[in-house]
């Protein structure tokens, strides 16, 4: 596995992402910075969480116009794997990668805590560690995570089994009591239609080690592993 | 006169001038001998910040010498931007507490948001990347109008800064008390890592160096924050609001990973952060340090408004700025690596042998003062002190007085009801507390503990003082936020390393508050000596008065520990049914200067309970080879609330109850929420035998209480249950209290 963690000006978990990739995945990985255009050689690519650019505007509007997001969506284009963890996610729904958009938690404020999360598609190129339907627990830390998005695209979304992971309770079940941020139909990860891109709020390399407090964020990082051989 | 220097038209220098400057009359003379002349309007502005309170600490810095600072760890004391102390080989940890209390009172999201952004840029200045924030807020009373929006305010701009910035906030203390209406206090902390090779200090050395100025650009907000800092509130403060600043934590990272990558160079000589008192303190002290000079052209410096001159930018506050000296002949080479981060950089001087600081403006001289002087022959006052009479008054309670209540159940629910004990999830959680995946004790336990990259080593930290206990007796209170520190350092496992503190106190004009200042002083260097914990840093926050009336004394330590394992953490929470319920410490008989009879008796009186410094020296023994041996399964500090609140603390997070019985001496009310300093251990059967062992040969009495499990929490005093309350409804009460209070 050859990644690449991509460097914002306000990126602040790149270190945690090459972290997880090269100490705990054993990954080839680097850090690729915002105005680089070289994307050479690598078969991932990650936006990691973070306030890019200041998140000035909206979060993620001003990152989606750096030299190397122009690479990124080319790269996406021909088939490569790409994972916008939080701030990422945002930037990918700001470049059009991922469809929707990202706006205020519906409690207005900052929220960092461990949700529960339902695996609703194992079927991915990031979730073939995880069983259908199973239960993880990971952090979120965001206070822009409400995903929103038109009904006609969300039909679309349905349709095509879009939707990765849903906040829920601990023994898996989605309703407003466990959405943490008013996100539509508690979304907290989407993939695109032909799943080479994931976007998701909560942060999985938060919890992909022995010493954290579980290790449900490794399966996403192992399935990406498998995937890619 | 220069020509120059007249087209400011700057007012005449008068010593009314000087007064609205804060400076005393006598300060004033003292300034024109130093010179040997008048100083005109810029000098005086330097000069005035410079001898600050806030700056200079000219009130306190008599007696803060006694406070011990030297161990063999520390690499450096008090007088840098922040203490280095060494935990692995050459792995030290950079950390330092500040208070920005003033600023957050006028300003509550920016004063807080630019506290954390000062305190971060004190911790890499120094070559060290933040790798933990803490903050230890205190609110005036949950019923004073101000006090929600305030906690809100304050809440949120610690978040906005420390999130943005990406450095976990992994814990801290919210307390509130009448005291603080006028006064809330906001003390923010930060702890970095360093090689010690790559330590950075803030000095001009290098006669001919080029002067750099980097970061954010300078415009007119804070301009005389520190001379702000120093003085007591009245209503018209609020009016100050141009003299607190606004933080751009955007800024500041860019300003961190640009300042690192500078510091990998060669490049580098020295860095001083623009802090209180702008590129005046960072120009004198840098200049002061080495001995030398610096010539700045001020007209050079990257401005963010019109119509500012000098004195405007030598005393602006802007946030997100460094002042740098750089190798001679590689300006270009810093400029480059500052420019790719965004952000500005510009040589707007350079270091000089003569010893003065000499402000130039269209290459015209228009002030100039001898830099070490100014430091060197700063004001230094021993104020008169004097033990006020009412300590005497407020110790003669004779707990006789006031009834055992019958209905303890409801006191006790009633106590995790009051906001000083009640969960703080509503705080912690707006704040990011595990970026940077080093957070291993998340917050709610004794203390927060981060992990080291490159090392087996975890580092414990937690910030703790109890301002009852330092108001009833202040050496005594203080001694016990030194104690009470450490406890919870040492509840995670951790060897106590040193410490940083924050002296927050009123006017130390008035004789009373001077007398808690001293005496506070001299407790805490008791307990640093006793436990061997220097002190590496701190920061005094004096006049926190509004119309006359002062917070309780505030000494706040926050201590940091050493696990040689980082997997051997413990943290406060139960984990199992049917384990073994340990207490460490005496058990209380009274109830004097507890929280329960400040609340439930509204009484603030009694005799402080004595710090113990063998027991506490034993009980630190005990738990890092307990932690060692993996024999403890939760530990937690007994404090506010007393041994029932505690216990209900440590069964809340995984819904176990407990069922202890406490010895039947004294009364039951000094049983359950009595405060002697006391840890609570949770120990599985298996381990029993070897933990008691240990408890021995440390000469520590394992006193073995009860046993974990149940849905209720049930205390026995002999042989009838005096406390039997249920877990749920506690959890309910106790994590509705702050949420309710913001709304």
């Amino acid at each position: 596995m050859k990644a690449g963690v991509v460097r914002f000006p306000g990126s602040n978990c790149d270190r945690d992402c090459l972290h997880v990739l090269s100490d705990v995945m054993g990954a080839d990985a680097r850090f690729l910075w915002h105005k680089d255009h070289d994307l050479k050689g690598l078969d991932l690519v990650v936006l990691p969480g973070g306030f890019s650019y200041g998140d000035y505007l909206r979060c993620g509007a001003i990152a989606k116009f750096s030299p190397i997001m122009s690479e990124v969506m080319e790269f996406a284009d021909k088939g490569g794997l790409v994972v916008g963890i939080c701030n990422g996610f945002q930037v990918l729904t700001e470049s059009g990668l991922l469809p929707g958009a990202l706006i205020r938690n519906k409690g207005l404020k900052f929220i960092c805590k461990y949700v529960n999360l339902r695996v609703d598609n194992a079927d991915t190129r990031f979730t073939t560690e995880y069983k259908q339907s199973q239960v993880l627990t990971v952090p979120i830390a965001h206070g822009e995570g409400c995903y929103m998005v038109d009904d006609a695209t969300w039909a679309e979304m349905l349709q095509y089994n879009q939707i990765v992971f849903r906040y829920c309770s601990p023994d898996g079940e989605v309703s407003e009591l466990y959405n943490p941020n008013g996100a539509r139909d508690n979304v907290a990860g989407i993939v695109n239609k032909a799943g080479n891109v994931l976007g998701m709020m909560p942060h999985p390399e938060r919890c992909a080690e022995d010493l954290m407090q579980n290790k449900d964020g490794y399966g996403l990082f192992a399935s990406v592993k498998n995937f890619l051989g | 006169m220069s020509k120059v220097y007249e087209s400011f038209n700057y007012p005449q220098v008068s010593k009314e001038i000087a007064k609205g400057m804060g400076m005393t009359e006598k300060e004033f003379n003292q300034a024109c001998e130093i010179l040997g002349r008048t100083p005109n309007y810029i000098e005086l502005g330097c000069v005035s910040a410079m001898w600050s309170e806030h700056c200079s600490y000219k009130s306190s810095r008599f007696h803060l010498r006694k406070l011990p600072s030297k161990g063999k760890d520390v690499v450096y004391g008090p007088g840098e931007n922040a203490g280095v102390v060494r935990v692995d080989k050459d792995l030290c940890i950079a950390f330092k507490v500040e208070s920005h209390n003033h600023p957050s009172f006028i300003e509550p999201f920016h004063g807080a948001a630019t506290g954390v952004g000062g305190i971060l840029r004190d911790v890499f200045t120094m070559g060290a990347r933040p790798i933990a924030a803490m903050n230890s807020l205190r609110f005036g009373s949950a019923t004073h109008p101000k006090t929600p929006r305030l906690l809100q305010g304050v809440v949120e701009g610690i978040a906005h800064y420390g999130n943005c910035f990406g450095v976990p906030t992994v814990g801290g203390e919210v307390a509130f008390n009448a005291s603080y209406n006028g006064n809330p206090l906001v003390n923010a902390f930060a702890l970095g890592l360093v090689r010690e090779d790559k330590i950075f200090t803030a000095e001009a050395s290098g006669v001919g160096n080029p002067v750099i100025y980097i970061g954010a650009k300078t415009g007119k907000d804070g301009i005389h924050g520190a001379t702000m800092a120093s003085e007591e509130f009245s209503e018209s403060s609020e009016s100050k609001r141009p003299n607190t600043q606004i933080g751009d934590p955007f800024k500041e990272k860019l300003l961190l990973e640009a300042c690192l990558e500078l510091m990998q160079t060669d490049a580098l000589v020295g860095i001083q952060d623009m802090g209180a008192a702008g590129l005046t303190s960072s120009a004198f002290e840098m200049a002061g340090r080495a001995g030398n000079g610096v010539k700045m052209y001020l007209d050079s410096v990257p401005l963010r408004e019109d119509k500012m001159g000098p004195y405007e930018i030598m005393l602006s506050e802007s946030q997100e700025r460094m002042l740098l000296v750089a190798k001679k002949g590689r300006e270009q080479e810093v400029i480059d690596i500052v420019n790719r981060w965004d952000l500005d950089a510009a040589v707007i001087g350079e270091v000089t042998d003569d010893g003065y600081v000499r402000l130039f403006w269209q290459d015209e001289e228009v002030a100039s003062v001898l830099a070490a002087p100014l430091s060197d022959n700063a004001p230094l006052y021993q104020r008169v002190y004097s033990r006020p009479d009412w300590l005497d008054d407020m110790a003669k309670f004779d707990q006789s007085e006031i009834p055992v209540p019958s209905a303890l159940d409801q006191i006790f629910y009633k106590l995790l009801n009051d906001p000083t004990i009640a969960s703080k999830r509503w705080v912690w959680e707006q704040y990011d507390h595990m970026v940077q995946i080093g957070s291993v004790v998340l917050p709610g336990s004794d203390a927060a503990v981060v992990r080291l990259p490159e090392s087996k080593k975890g580092v414990a930290m937690s910030s703790d003082c109890n301002s009852r206990f330092c108001y009833l007796n202040p050496r005594e209170g203080s001694k016990h936020a030194v104690a009470e520190a450490a406890r919870n350092v040492a509840a995670s496992g951790a060897r106590p390393l040193a410490l940083t503190n924050c002296l927050n106190f009123g006017n130390p004009e008035k004789p009373h508050v001077m007398y808690q200042l001293v005496e506070a002083i001299e407790g805490m260097a008791e307990a640093s000596l006793a436990f061997n914990t220097p002190v590496v840093s701190g920061n005094v926050s004096l006049y926190n008065e509004t119309e006359g009336n002062a917070i309780q004394p505030t000494p706040t330590v926050v201590m940091t520990g050493v696990l040689d394992d980082v997997q051997d953490r413990i943290t406060s929470f139960f984990k199992g049914v049917g384990n073994k319920i340990v207490l460490l410490g005496e058990i209380p008989t009274k109830i004097d200067a507890s929280h329960y009879l400040d609340i439930i008796h509204e009484k603030t009186v009694g005799v402080v309970p004595e710090v113990n410094f063998d027991l506490h020296t034993a009980l630190f023994k005990i738990m890092e080879k307990g932690a060692k041996e993996q024999l403890i399964s939760a530990a937690h500090d007994v404090a506010e609330g007393g041994i029932a609140v505690a216990l209900f603390e440590m069964g809340m997070r995984s819904m176990i109850g407990a069922e202890v019985s406490l010895p039947a001496k004294g009364r039951a009310d000094a049983l359950l929420f009595g405060e002697s300093p006391m840890m609570i251990l949770e120990i599985e059967p298996k381990n029993m035998k070897a933990f008691s062992s240990l408890c021995d040969k440390k000469g520590l009495k394992c006193q073995e209480i009860g046993t974990t499990g149940g849905e209720n929490l049930v205390i026995s005093c002999g042989s009838t249950p005096t406390l039997n309350v249920s877990m749920a409804k506690a959890t309910a009460i106790y994590e509705k209290v702050i949420p309710e209070l913001v709304k």
